[in-house]
This record gives C-alpha cells, sequence and structure tokens, in this order.
C-alpha cells in the first residue's frame, strides 16, 4: 500500500495578519509557520494508520522552499516514513496541482490524501485538481476512510445526514474533522525523522491561472450600539441602512 | 480550571536563536502538556496528588533524560532541549518538572557520570523509559544549605554496605524504584550508593501538608542498617563535587522552567487584563497594570536571553557552577515576582483554582528554597567574584 500525504505551511492562528506590496502579498515577517492541521490531523494521521494496519508506506509531500522543511520534518516525525520537497514558490492552486501530479504520475500511489482545505486560503481545490490531472476519482470532505481490500468506504457529511461512499483503489481524498484523531509525535518519533528521507525535487514547467489582485483585512469589530426597547422604529431604520440586512 | 489557552510569549524572535528540532521538541511537549496535563492538574494538586498515570507520556516525550545517549536508552539531545522541555513542564506545574527534573539530573545524570557500566545499562533505559522513577538524597533534617555536615554514613562490611542515616525533603522518595544517597564512608568521605526499594532496613515515609508542589510528591528516606551490595557504590566519583555536579545539572533546567512558570503568569495576567472591565473599560488600559504588564515581559526576556546563552555554554561544556547559580537564582526570583503581579491583576479570581497562577506562586516558593537557596546562590556569585566565601563566618574553612 502506498499512501501519499500532501502537506501545507500555513501561518499559525494566533499569526497577526498583514499585507505588503500594495496588499498584494501577505507580510510573513515575525510570523510562526505551522503544518496545515486537516492535513496534519485527519490526511496524516489517518494514512499512518492505514499504513499500520495493511503495511505499506506514507510519503509526505509538499511544493515549496527550504524554509518549509520545518513542517515536513514534522511530519515525519509523527510518523510518515519518507518526504517529497518539490523546490519551487507555489503560485496558485493549479500551478501546486500541475507539481504534485507530475511527480506522482509515475509513482503508483494506492492513495492520495490532503485536508479539506488550508487555514489559511480556505480554496480547497488542490486535492480535485490532483485527481483530475491524474485521471483518478475524488472524494473530498471526507470524515471517515476505510480500506476493504481494494474498495475505499468513504463517509462525507451531507445536509442534514451523512453519505457512504465507495470507491476502487487508486483515488483521491481530502480530509475533514473526524477522520481521525490528532497525533503528537513522540521523542522517537523526532529522532527518527533526522534520518528519514527528504527528497528535494526539481519542479516542472507549470504556469499558474491565476492572480492575486488584492488582500484585505476583515472590518475590525465595531462597538455594540443600544437601542432603547421603545424605539422600534430606529432599530428597523439601523438594520435597513447601517446594517443592511432588511 | 479553565481550558489551556497559553500562548508563548518571545518578544526579542529568541526563537531565531534556536534550532528546528530544539522548536518541534518544545512545541510536542507542550502540545503534550495541554492536552494531557493540564486538563488535571489543578485537581491532583488540591487533592496533594502526584497524576502517576503521566509518567509514561514523561517518557514518550523524552522528559526523562533527554541528554543521557541512545545506547541507554535516552535520546541523547543538547542542553537547549533539556532546557526547552523542563520550560514547557513548568509552564504547566513546578511539580510535574521537579519529577522531570530529579529523574533525569539527580537520578540517571549520575548513574550516567558516575555509574559503572553494569549501573548504566541495569538502570538507564529503565529511567528513560519511566519504568523506573529514581529520587536523590542529600538533604537530611539538619543539613540542608550545608550538605557538607551530613551524617547519613556507611561502613564496609567486607561483602556489602552497611547504611544508616535520614534524609529529608526528597522528591519522588515515596514512589521511587531507586534512590540515589549521598552518604559519608568511614573515613567521612561522601560517595553515591544506590538504594533500592525493598532493601531490609529502607523506607521513604511521605511528607504530608505541604503548600506548594503538592501534585509532587515529598518524603524521607530512612536507613537503618540496610544492606547495600558493593557493586551499587558509584565507583566514577567522590567528594561533595559529585553530588554538586548533579545539582547543576537540575539547577540548570530549573533556570529554563522558572521561565515556564512565568511565562504561564504572564500570558494569563495579559489575557485576563483585556478582557476583564472596571470602570467601564479593561483593566489592561490602566497605567498601573501596563506597568506590571511591561514589566514582566520585559524581566521574561531577559531571562529568555541569559538562559539561553547559560545552555550555548553548557552544550560547549563552558558553563561553570557559578554562572548556573546566577540563572537558577535570577529567573526563580523573577517567576516568583511575576506570578505575585500576576496574580493581583487577577483580583480574586486569582485566588482560585480557576487560573494557574496561585499555583505557580506556592510551588516557586519550594524552587526559591531547594536546590540551594535564593542566598546560598548569591552567596555563590559572591565567592565567585570576591574569591572569599562568606557561607562560614566561624572561621572554618569551607568545604
Ligand atoms: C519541595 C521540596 C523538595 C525537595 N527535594 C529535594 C530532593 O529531592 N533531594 C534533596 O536532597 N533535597 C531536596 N529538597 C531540600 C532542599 O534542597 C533544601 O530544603 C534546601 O537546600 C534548603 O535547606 P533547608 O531547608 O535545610 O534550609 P536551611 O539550610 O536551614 O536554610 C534556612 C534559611 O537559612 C538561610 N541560610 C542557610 N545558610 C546560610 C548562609 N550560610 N548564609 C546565609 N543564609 C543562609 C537559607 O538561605 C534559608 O533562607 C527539597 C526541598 C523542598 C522544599
Amino acid at each position: 500500500m502506498k499512501i501519499l500525504v500532501l502537506i501545507s505551511k500555513v501561518p499559525d492562528t494566533t499569526a497577526k495578519i498583514s499585507f505588503t506590496e500594495n496588499n498584494t502579498k501577505f507580510n510573513t515577517e515575525g510570523v510562526q509557520f505551522i503544518l496545515n492541521p486537516y492535513d496534519e490531523w485527519y490526511a496524516l494521521v489517518r494514512g499512518i494508520e492505514l499504513k499500520e494496519a495493511n503495511g505499506g508506506s506514507v510519503t509526505v509531500l509538499n511544493v515549496g522552499r527550504a524554509d518549509n522543511d520545518p513542517i515536513i520534518r514534522k511530519a515525519l516525525a509523527i510518523g510518515a516514513d519518507d518526504a517529497v520537497r518539490i523546490d519551487t514558490d507555489d503560485l496558485d492552486a493549479l500551478n501546486v496541482a500541475k507539481q504534485i501530479a507530475a511527480y506522482a504520475k509515475d509513482q503508483n500511489y494506492d492513495i492520495i490524501l490532503c485536508g479539506k482545505e488550508t487555514i489559511d486560503y480556505n480554496g480547497s481545490q488542490v486535492g480535485g485538481m490532483v485527481a483530475q490531472l491524474l485521471g483518478l476519482p475524488y472524494v473530498s470532505l471526507a470524515t471517515k476512510l476505510d480500506l476493504n481490500g481494494d474498495t475505499a468506504t468513504l463517509e462525507r457529511d451531507i445536509q442534514g445526514g451523512s453519505e457512504v461512499i465507495e470507491v476502487k483503489l487508486p483515488f483521491v481524498a481530502s480530509a475533514a474533522k473526524g477522520m481521525a484523531e490528532a497525533r503528537i509525535p513522540n521523542m522517537r518519533g523526532i529522532m527518527a525523522a533526522r534520518t528519514k528521507p527528504l527528497n528535494v525535487v526539481q519542479p516542472v514547467d507549470a504556469a499558474n491561472a491565476t492572480e492575486v489582485v488584492e488582500y484585505s483585512l476583515p472590518p475590525s469589530k465595531q462597538g455594540c450600539k443600544f437601542i432603547d426597547p421603545d424605539n422600534v422604529e430606529e432599530l428597523v431604520e439601523l438594520l435597513h441602512t447601517e446594517a443592511k440586512v432588511i | 480550571m479553565a481550558e489551556d489557552r497559553f500562548q508563548a510569549p518571545d518578544y526579542y524572535n529568541v526563537d531565531e536563536l534556536l534550532t528546528d528540532e530544539h522548536k518541534l521538541i518544545r512545541d510536542t511537549v507542550r502540545a503534550w502538556v495541554k492536552k494531557e496535563v493540564s486538563p488535571i492538574i489543578e485537581d491532583y494538586a488540591q487533592r496533594a496528588e502526584f497524576p502517576k498515570q503521566i509518567i509514561p507520556g514523561l517518557a514518550e516525550v523524552g522528559a526523562f533524560g533527554p541528554y543521557i545517549p541512545e545506547e541507554y536508552g535516552g535520546p541523547g539531545l543538547d542542553q537547549i532541549s533539556y532546557g526547552l522541555i523542563m520550560q514547557e513542564l513548568e509552564r504547566c506545574d513546578s511539580g510535574v518538572r521537579s519529577t522531570a527534573s530529579v529523574q533525569s539530573s539527580l537520578v540517571m545524570y549520575p548513574i550516567w557520570k558516575f555509574g559503572s557500566e553494569e549501573q548504566k545499562k541495569k538502570y538507564l533505559p529503565k529511567l528513560a523509559s519511566g519504568e523506573m522513577i529514581g529520587c536523590f538524597g542529600l538533604t537530611e533534617p539538619d543539613h540542608g544549605s550545608n550538605p557538607a555536615g551530613m551524617v547519613t554514613n556507611f561502613k564496609d562490611m567486607g561483602d556489602h554496605y552497611l547504611l544508616n542515616g535520614a534524609k529529608m525533603w526528597i522528591t519522588n522518595s515515596p514512589i521511587a524504584d531507586i534512590a540515589v544517597v549521598w552518604a559519608k564512608n568511614e573515613e567521612g568521605r561522601i560517595h553515591g550508593l544506590i538504594v533500592e526499594r525493598g532493601m531490609e532496613g529502607f523506607t521513604t515515609p511521605e511528607i504530608h501538608g505541604k503548600w506548594s508542589l503538592r501534585a509532587s510528591v515529598t518524603g524521607e528516606l530512612v536507613f537503618d542498617n540496610v544492606k547495600v551490595p558493593k557493586e551499587n557504590l558509584l565507583p566514577g566519583k567522590s567528594g561533595l563535587g559529585a553530588p554538586l555536579s548533579c545539582l547543576d545539572s537540575a539547577r540548570f533546567g530549573i533556570a529554563w522552567g522558572a521561565i515556564g512558570a512565568a511565562m504561564d503568569c504572564y500570558d494569563s495576567a495579559l489575557r485576563y487584563s483585556k478582557e476583564r472591565i472596571q470602570f467601564d473599560v479593561p483593566i489592561a488600559s490602566f497605567q498601573l497594570t501596563q506597568k506590571k504588564l511591561a514589566e514582566m515581559i520585559t524581566e521574561i526576556t531577559k531571562a529568555q536571553l541569559l538562559t539561553w546563552r547559560l545552555g550555548v555554554l553548557r552544550n560547549e561544556g563552558k558553563a561553570t557552577s557559578a554562572q548556573i547559580s546566577m540563572a537558577k537564582r535570577n529567573n526563580v526570583e523573577m517567576a516568583l515576582k511575576i506570578a505575585r503581579e500576576a496574580r493581583q491583576i487577577h483580583g480574586g479570581m486569582g485566588i482560585t483554582g480557576e487560573y494557574p497562577i496561585m499555583r505557580h506562586m506556592m510551588n516557586l516558593e519550594s524552587v526559591i528554597t531547594y536546590e540551594g537557596t535564593h542566598d546560598i546562590h548569591l552567596l555563590i556569585t559572591g565567592y565567585d567574584i570576591t574569591g572569599i566565601p562568606a557561607f562560614r563566618n566561624d572561621g572554618k574553612q569551607f568545604k
């Protein structure tokens, strides 16, 4: 069983967000980065669990520069067997997906997993694009993944209930909350990660399809406005003209 | 206790002085503590009980003998890693850190440094895995700051040693499987002996009624004609310098640990001061509150830099005992002062177990006394810079 887990690096949830270059670049100054929680807690851990149950190997793959190595080492410490880093800046989802597909196409992975989204851009695109580029089925936002021979059973949350899907290997899936329980690495894992292979691969030519024009921060929280309970008219007026909700 | 919302301050980007592996180790211990220890620590401290169930987890995250080489079951990490692990444990509770400090620096360290090959093979892997818990007996009822005056002693009986005496204030003693005990031979020279639970005449009564380090067990070691096999003597080093070098290692860890406790108090006070409204505004908007918080982060930052430098020196094998004393003394006092100020910021809430402040504050009252009292460390610095020992005033020579 060959499992590939796609991992990415995201700003820590407590990071202060700001932009540079006319609001077109994210300002990384002083920002702590972490392994994207959906990749780490669900995709990676489920991948490791499947390997532990069925044998085989878990490879983690990241598209990015050497400053991403700490999050790759963490994935190795948690239990991935080896890692691949495609040495290029990630330009947009399509560019990243093309890099991944170009690498993965000759590797015969049985399962390719990623998190349901990254917690920074929340794009939720790469998994589906990789599946398309490799001609594989894609199951998004899976909360459960079980294997039975060459068939996988996945569960997804849908409006008012859940959906159970069967798919033949190989396939791509994105992992949502519920698929596994986060694992904290232990010291043995951290030590083992020192010597696990991290292969740096050269990128292919892959243009991006989109360009960021501008970022902006959400409006800062406004204080509460108190309206006298007798003054319903003013409330309606403000909901209409200021809050613009009615 | 309320949810552990700790966010570590790093005002001077000290993280940039650490390696990626240091940060991975620190973050791992932090995550483990948040998940496994923070939710239960207040309850155990209130009940004055050590949470034994965390022992395997402590071993897994490398808290037992982080610098012990792999051939003896340790992870073979550097000193800064050891410090960071202690920082994260004490961020939660000084008692938990004490358990790990004693196991690492006071039990594994002397066996590793002064033990025979057989002793290292026999004890170190089990201590690293937490299968065995150890304790360290130096202090006696009548000899605390002056351990050289100890009366615990052993006689050579030909095929074994006969150990008599008593040790006091011993962390982990009631739960320990082995004790590294410092005692005088017939010539009055101090040696280390490994005493195992179950040896006849060896008992470990618990000390009750502590207002401090309540989540750590403390007890006595009583030796009533205990027959200790000769192979249990640590052959590598004798004299007071042997236990003192263990204390160097433990004090180094405490210097880091105290930063953890201080960070937790500061972090909680900062958050509370922004959420607590009085006179219609968050209390963080008052100058007096800001003064407290600003001084806290200044002191934490200074302590971080002092300790990081000490870590580098210790990695290079160059840190002196006096340098370690300075860091232990400075950082523990810093943490205790911050705990007291943080408690004030929390107002009445600060005295409850809803917040960790009062527990840290009471714990630190032990930390400022054990491993050399605050004043003794001052005298060590004084001796170091003047060359004149001021530990005694009866004219007798020190040691
Ligand atoms: C919770 C806890 C856990 C401990 N764990 C251990 C352990 O695991 N193993 C172990 O061996 N010990 C342990 N200790 C003992 C600890 O190291 C001693 O308490 C400490 O060394 C002080 O000794 P003492 O209590 O006898 O105080 P004393 O030495 O009697 O000191 C009392 C006061 O006198 C001052 N003083 C003493 N001499 C001088 C001097 N020359 N000049 C100026 N002032 C002086 C001290 O600074 C202090 O303020 C522990 C203590 C506590 C509280």
